[in-house]
């Protein structure tokens, strides 16, 4: 028997690696440490009602589980044999317990690929990936050409992961046909989109399936030295990265001559220090050469002149993931799966105003209804749908109007927005869309490098008119001139950074015409989100005149009687909402 | 900036941890890392000496330090306070919670307290979604968190 304890970032957050102790000390205390293994993977994807604990054989799927639940778990669990039934998680539709993973909403619809072994094996255990095929794509590559391997990737489809979409087979070949002394092979890990986090999950979960494709990329090419480019913010996964690397090598998986084949190759780390622009892929090998991360005019390439001005070829973590299984079941397999134009599978970190925030694999082409309400289970405390931001900052805000529409590279370029890392967040009726583009302008302001004048100068008059906007002081023309301006930020920039920041600003206009309207004609923010343009009133109606909200009011802006209804001096209100929070007869509300 | 001579025995630390790295110039981003990582910070003096061992300009190297946003030429708390503003964390109230901990503690983003105990902080996503909205203090993580919780949660490191 083994009991498999998520060790991701978020389950970590909630205690469990004490989870982990208490059920082997109460595995201890019945005799039974050696029969049942207990093991730390990588992210089961289902974040939301983590800790999740699975036992296998019987694939009992455990949320929410505390430290204190582990004595439970095994006294009845595995010494009776009987679930633990209020640990199961509840169908909310049925309203019927599902122990197993594979019968919940939140899994049927997904295909796991990059995210294969997450949640499966313990990263940290170099054998747990090999019994599971690891290494196996390495060794059959060997046997072939590197074009025959080349032709395997451009066969399958596969198109680069980390936003772009370039196939990853046609970026293999550039880099194969520029001949030099030394070539290098790079691993994006630098996830910089806020509210994405599947790169990191792979590396937490699954550390030697990019390690494996960095090598078979390294064969195709001719390069004999990986390097992996990875936040210094994700210290757990640069942790299973540094055991894996030295397992590797250890197994002559790394190094010189890989299993008897003649190819060196061997993989170190850099570490980003915080810069968003350093996902694109000059400013992340200027950054590794140890300079300020600024992106430089293509072409060059890198695969004519990269890293230390060497052939190089970048590919994100979740790209490289895709690689060996590719290897291994062949390219019509993995073609079969996904759209016309986008073969295979997405990972999206789904999260915001959802019930079930974690992280997804679905095939392409699944839409983003099925996302949002069968994997995702609707929105949260059963509020109205309002919007589905894909592609973080340099993506859109789409609306209800577009949730049939299957995601795939194209389709979401067509609509406004774009696939991006795969960042996917939910907004419901409470989130101002003019408000969401000003927090994405405020992080592309800050993340712009600085170098082409329309990003650095463009962006940050961008953000100064939805501030007024927000304000309440924005005029229509404001709105012409966020869209011409936007337009001019889109085709003078240097990078991918200022082609794509305005996005945000254009899919609000776009979709949520009316809302900018009422901002600038009425004054009003229909979400209640802009502080500016709120005002808190009390309804006499429903006030009974407790004076709880007097009483907590920081300013004493709010009057009345005893047992009568109160009333809030506007004037002198800051609109902090403390007086609304205590209500608890729902007396006061904004207008 | 105040002047402050960097005492001997760290400017030896220093030329150590450049000598690990060969002194070269590429080297740069993992050498401020590790300075960093001894120091707590980088302020002038500590650029000025990893300048002259790897053979670059000062100015090369406040234009790295200054560009990425790991880097700190300020010292951080002895508790420092991270709030996660990644768009997950923004949408479920991020913003209140980083309000009253600005509120309570009466230090803007990216100072200290006087007392040197907190300092705040944003964060671009932890990648823990699931709990957003978070906060980071040290090396814990706090998830769900609101701002009725914030006294609470700084009580615990004020005694």
């Amino acid at each position: 028997m083994h009991i498999l304890i998520c060790g991701g970032t978020g389950c970590r957050a909630s205690k469990s690696e004490l989870i982990q102790t208490n059920l082997e000390d109460a595995l201890k205390a019945k005799g039974l440490e050696d029969e049942v293994q207990v093991v730390t993977t990588g992210c089961f994807g289902f974040c939301e009602k983590g800790p999740i604990v699975k036992i296998l054989p019987d694939n009992t799927f455990y949320i929410e589980v505390k430290p204190e639940d582990a004595t439970e778990i095994v006294e009845e669990h595995i010494v009776k044999g009987r679930q633990v039934m209020r640990l199961l998680y509840t169908d909310p539709d049925k309203k019927e317990t599902v122990s197993d993973a594979k019968n919940m909403g939140f899994y049927k619809k997904q295909i796991r690929i990059a995210l294969r072994n997450c949640g499966f094996i313990n990263p940290e255990n170099i054998e747990e990936y090999i019994s599971r095929d690891g290494y196996g794509a390495l060794g059959k590559c060997f046997e072939m050409t590197p074009q025959d391997v080349i032709d395997i990737i451009k066969k399958s489809g596969l198109r680069g992961r980390g936003g772009g979409g370039f196939p990853t087979g046609l970026k293999w070949e550039f880099a194969s046909k520029n001949e030099a002394d030394q070539k290098y092979v790079v691993c994006n890990a630098d996830e910089g989109d806020p509210g994405a986090f599947m790169d990191r999950s792979i590396l937490e979960g699954d550390p030697h399936s990019v390690l494996e494709a960095m090598a078979i990329c390294g064969y195709t090419m001719g390069a004999d030295k990986g390097v992996i480019y990875i936040r210094a913010e994700y210290p757990l996964a640069i942790e299973r990265l540094k055991v894996a690397i030295g397992q590797a090598r250890e197994y002559g998986l790394l190094g010189k001559d890989i299993l008897g084949s003649g190819f060196n190759f061997d993989v170190e780390m850099r570490y980003g220090a915080g810069a968003f622009v350093c996902g694109e892929e000059t400013a992340l090998i200027h950054s590794m050469e140890g300079l300020r991360g600024e992106p430089t005019v293509k072409p060059p390439f890198p695969a004519e002149s990269g890293y230390n001005g060497k052939p190089t070829n970048v590919n994100n973590v979740e790209t490289f993931a895709n690689v060996p299984v590719i290897i291994n079941k062949g390219a019509d397999w993995f073609s079969a799966i996904g759209t016309d134009k986008s073969k295979g599978t997405k990972v999206f970190a789904l999260a915001g105003k959802i019930n079930n925030v974690g992280l997804i694999e679905v095939p392409m082409g699944t839409t983003l209804r099925e996302v949002i309400y069968e994997i995702g289970g609707g929105i949260k405390d059963g509020k109205k749908f309002k919007a589905v931001q894909t592609g973080g900052p340099s993506g859109g805000c789409l609306t209800e109007r577009h949730l049939d529409t299957p995601i795939d590279f194209d389709n979401l370029l067509a609509v406004g927005s774009m696939m991006g890392s795969g960042g996917m967040i939910v907004m419901d009726e409470d989130d101002c869309m003019v408000s969401m583009a000003k927090f994405y302008l405020d992080f592309t302001v800050e993340e712009s490098c600085g170098k082409c004048t329309p990003c650095r100068v463009g962006n940050k008059r961008l953000y100064e008119l939805l501030d007024k906007i927000t304000e309440g002081k924005g005029t229509r023309e404001d709105i012409d001139l966020l869209r011409n301006l936007s337009a001019v930020i889109k085709d003078t920039s240097l990078c991918g950074l200022g082609q794509t920041s305005p996005n945000p600003v254009l899919s609000t206009i776009e979709n949520f015409y009316d809302e900018y309207m009422a901002h600038v004609d009425d004054h009003k923010c229909v979400a209640g989100q802009c502080k500016a343009l709120m005002q808190y009133v009390v309804d006499p109606e429903l006030c009974v005149g407790c004076t709880l909200c007097a009483r907590n009011c920081p300013v004493d802006c709010i009057t009345g009687e005893r047992k009568e209804a109160h009333v809030i001096d506007v004037e002198k209100c800051i609109k902090c909402g403390a007086c609304m929070d205590k209500c608890k007869f729902n007396a006061i509300s904004i207008q | 900036m105040a002047k402050i001579k960097l005492a001997k025995d760290k400017v030896e630390k220093l030329i150590e941890i450049c000598k690990s790295f060969n002194n070269e110039g590429s080297e740069l981003i993992n050498v401020l890392h590790k300075a960093q990582g001894t120091f707590g910070y980088l302020p002038a003096e500590v650029q000025e000496v990893i300048a002259r061992e790897l053979g670059v300009s000062v100015a090369h190297v406040y234009g790295v330090v200054t560009f990425y946003s790991f880097f700190t030429m300020v010292p951080k708390g002895e508790f420092p306070i991270s709030i996660c503003m990644g768009t997950a964390c923004y949408v479920r109230g991020a913003e209140k919670v980083l309000e009253e901990f600005k509120k309570q503690l009466k230090v803007p983003i990216g100072e200290t307290t006087e007392d040197g105990k907190f300092s705040i902080s944003c964060l671009r996503c932890v990648g823990a979604c699931g709990l957003a909205p978070v906060v980071t203090i040290g090396e814990r993580t706090y998830g769900r968190v609101s701002a009725g919780d914030v006294a609470d949660i700084l009580k615990e490191y004020r005694n």
